[in-house]
């Protein structure tokens, strides 16, 4: 028997059908399966969140630390010397100290929060409501795989309060630093055992949460809702699920394998003849970069993994309050599907000066130069779309607005790291470390807030306030730049990384501009307590949200403010319209149709 | 809508499916013992299967890698006892394929088709044993986790595919337990469970080959 969309429902603007459906399983009644170890993908999605949030914080005051000793490396901090007497006698960090402190700032900003609050925490809440589902495929994975990262979050945080701290490998790990052991230096004993267990529970609790993903979008579509018709956002994070299930299936094994070399006295990366500490290590023929290798064919993914859900939000967004939709739809798709394909072509671009055979950088520069070709037409289209757009400045389209600044900014900076005779001068210096937190970290976190200023009111049903967004854009907006533009010309002038101090050698000049960076990020810093205490404020206080306060296309706008239970309160949503119809004749004079809008009339 | 729908709806609240109208490929019809139709279940089998093959894959590519760049590679025999544990868990799958066929077959032929099930899941119990005692043998002739980069790969091979058969055979342990209980085959997640236990016979096959070409 065939059904048409138009049987199902055609009597109001919001075409649904009225016939009750089976939610998979049942609205829980007690507090902790409702908001603990709930089955529900929209509280999951806070949960996740919730998590990004903490550790978003954690990681920026762990950047704050590492900035203040960089600008007046003899200020006394009494609170780190609670922290570890040994890592900061008398209130001031080791060298060593600070190497932890860095990979602890790397590790959770990467795994706990880029990953997290883009990806796993918006994609959780919108992905299924987006497509017109109850919830996700498989419901009892989704919440382990939630409770499997905060797992690894524990343990990760554990690292603190060990003997002699969080490992001092950063968030690379670097083989034989990190597998070596004891030997090494400080925290390389149980500290990087926590480090490597934790990654190895966050790739188990990727896996799980990539897995359905998939599913969800393949097998759960509303009725009418065909591939084409899902929005940017929804699209985001299907690639960036197909890619985390293949990154994080080559970390797991690679984690495990360092666990092995590290407790089991296996000789994977770690080669012969290696004296550490005066002591000649019992290991033989292992290889370095072995570990590099399998490393970054996750790690470079895992930047698309960061980014690619931003740039689908902002995709999504930035229409609404252009009020037209965007160029190029279907190539933003493919750029997006190109970019998810050539990500695991270009591992090697992040090992140029690791002894590699320079022949194999100049075959890993060539696709490293080709994706930055679906890099820059998305950009394009998001930008040119904005000619001519009768704009509407709300805080979610001055971030989007501010995502493509950053995007572009830290992006054309690529394309001089992307050759290796280049990327030789600059690869241990500050210039990569502008260009990664521009393109992938700041960026990312723009496409986060946009998604939060966006969402928010579908979420806790009040809107956020719209004066404290604008101070909180403005304020993080010239921050970031102050603090990571500084940081090209550092490098340029061959300012190295990883360094805690530069008081004694020939970059002692430039401390007046570390210090102006510093000043900057703890301004900037400050700057996200506004964001923190809009949240908070917003959510007890804010002006009730309608359920379209945006007037906006996309299945979520069309359900309460926040959902019911089962998103759609026991109906079935039936999509006649992709979500770009934007700028249009709607209904009651409005300018735009609902993706279940009744069918236009022939 | 018509009864059709209605019809399927219900059998979605029964089977445990998400009870959707035929919008998705998920709804099973009623009086249909093994539907036809992808279930949800297979599809997330599908996706875990690809997320499997890059991790061996990852550690296939490590294995050439690491046997290249030094000279300390010893090659050792395969203890005999893997020969037979293929034969074992080839044979599963064909017992998996004979249950799937009786269950097919409708009511008449329920308990015949549990009864293979359950051969199924001995046979995939008998074969982790051998892995143990394979795993002893190697022991009693010197060769451990850390001897050898050769050795220590055949270990981390042989654990990781034991590891995913032990989901299988928990999964297949489930399985049976639902069944049993429904007394039908109209129970979601059996063509999930054989498609994951071929792809575990599949790539044990693949594993004793990579052994034999590289211990």
């Amino acid at each position: 028997m065939n059904y048409s969309p138009t049987q199902l429902g055609s009597d109001s603007m919001h075409e649904v059908s009225t016939h009750p459906v089976a939610h998979q399983h049942t609205a829980p009644t007690g507090f902790i399966r409702k908001y603990v170890f709930s089955l529900d993908h929209k509280v999951i999605g806070k949960q996740y969140y919730g998590l990004a949030l903490v550790s978003v914080f954690i990681g920026m005051v762990l950047s704050w630390l590492l900035r203040i000793h960089l600008a007046y490396p003899d200020y006394h901090i009494p609170f780190l010397s609670k922290l570890s007497a040994a890592g900061a006698p008398g209130g001031v960090m080791t060298p060593e100290y600070y190497l932890s402190l860095l990979t602890m700032h790397g590790t959770l900003m990467v795994f706990f929060v880029l990953t997290n609050a883009p990806f796993a925490a918006f994609g959780n809440y919108f992905l299924p409501i987006q497509i017109g589902a109850e919830d996700m495929a498989f419901p009892r994975f989704n919440m382990m795989s939630f409770w499997t990262t905060f797992a690894a979050f524990v343990v990760m945080m554990a690292s603190f309060f060990v003997a002699d701290g969080p490992p001092i490998s950063g968030w690379t790990a670097y083989a034989p630093l990190s597998a070596v052991g004891r030997d090494a230096g400080p925290g390389l004993a149980l500290g990087q055992d926590l480090w490597a267990i934790s990654i190895a529970i966050f790739c188990i609790a990727s896996l799980l949460g990539a897995l359905n993903f998939i599913a969800t979008t393949l097998d759960l579509r509303a009725r009418g809702m065909s591939l084409m018709r899902m929005p940017y956002s929804t699209w985001a994070w299907f690639v960036t699920s197909v890619i985390a299930l293949l990154a994080f299936a080559v970390l797991l094994p690679a984690c495990v394998l360092l666990i092995l070399d590290r407790v089991a006295g296996t000789s994977f990366f770690i080669p012969a003849g290696l004296v550490l500490s005066d002591r000649l290590q019992p290991h033989s023929g292992g290889s370095p970069l072995l570990w590099q290798h399998l490393f970054w064919f996750f790690g470079h993914p895992e930047v698309y993994i960061a980014i690619l859900p931003s740039i689908g939000i902002v995709a999504t967004i930035l229409p609404v309050f252009t009020r037209r939709p965007l160029l190029g739809p279907k190539a933003l798709i493919g750029s997006m599907v190109a970019i998810g394909f050539l990500s695991y072509m270009v591992w090697g671009h992040h090992m140029f000066v690791s002894g590699m055979n320079p022949f194999s950088a100049n075959i890993f520069s060539i696709p490293t130069l080709i994706i930055t070709i679906p890099a820059t037409i998305m950009t394009l289209l998001l930008t040119a779309s904005l000619y001519g757009a009768k704009m509407r400045f709300d805080t979610p389209a001055l971030f989007c607005l501010g995502f493509i600044s950053v995007f572009i900014s830290g992006g054309i900076s690529g394309f001089y790291l992307a050759q290796p005779s280049l990327d030789t001068y600059l690869h241990a210096t500050y210039f990569v470390v502008a260009h990664f937190h521009f393109v992938m970290a700041v960026a990312s976190l723009f496409g986060v807030f946009a998604g939060t200023y966006f969402w928010f009111p579908k979420m806790f049903g009040r809107m956020m306030s719209e004066s404290l967004g604008r101070w909180h854009f403005w304020l993080t907006f010239l921050g970031v730049y102050c603090v990571f533009m500084p940081m090209h010309y550092l490098g340029l002038v061959g300012n190295v990384r990883r360094y805690s101090a530069f008081v004694d050698d020939y970059l002692a000049p430039l401390l007046p501009v570390h210090r102006f960076i510093t000043i900057a990020a703890l301004l900037t810093g400050a700057a996200q307590l506004i964001f923190l205490w809009n949240l908070i404020w917003s959510r007890f206080r804010g002006p009730v949200a309608s359920e379209n306060p945006w007037e906006a296309t996309s299945l979520e706008w069309s359900t309460t403010s926040p959902p019911p239970f089962d998103n759609f309160g026991g109906k079935h949503p039936v999509v006649n319209h992709g979500p770009n119809e934007l700028g249009v004749d709607g209904p009651d004079g409005t300018d735009f149709l609902m993706q279940t809008a009744a069918p236009k009339s022939s | 809508m018509g009864v059709g729908v209605q019809d399927a709806i219900h059998a979605g609240q029964k089977l445990g499916g998400s009870g959707l109208p035929p919008i998705t490929r998920n709804t099973r019809l009623p009086n249909v013992t093994l539907s036809e139709r992808p279930e949800r279940s297979e599809t997330g089998v599908w996706i875990g299967i690809f997320a499997i093959v890059m991790t061996f894959a990852a550690l296939t590519s490590a294995m050439i890698v690491r046997e290249g760049v030094a000279l300390d590679w010893q090659h050792f025999q395969l203890p005999k006892i893997l020969y037979l544990d293929t034969l074992i868990l080839c044979f599963s799958s064909w017992t998996m394929e004979n249950a799937l066929a009786k269950l097919k077959e409708g009511e008449s032929r329920f308990s015949e088709g549990m009864t293979w099930l359950c051969i199924t899941l001995g046979l995939g119990g008998i074969f982790v044993v051998g892995q143990v005692i394979a795993w002893r043998v190697l022991a009693w002739q010197g060769l451990f986790l850390a001897t050898n980069p050769s050795s220590s790969f055949f270990y981390v091979f042989t654990a990781a595919h034991a590891l995913h058969l032990i989901g299988g055979i928990l999964g297949l342990g489930y399985l049976i337990y639902k069944l049993n209980r429904a007394r039908s085959a109209r129970t979601t997640g059996i063509r999930a469970t054989s498609l994951y236990w071929h792809f575990m016979d599949g790539l044990w096959v693949y594993l004793i080959v990579l052994l034999l070409a590289r211990m």
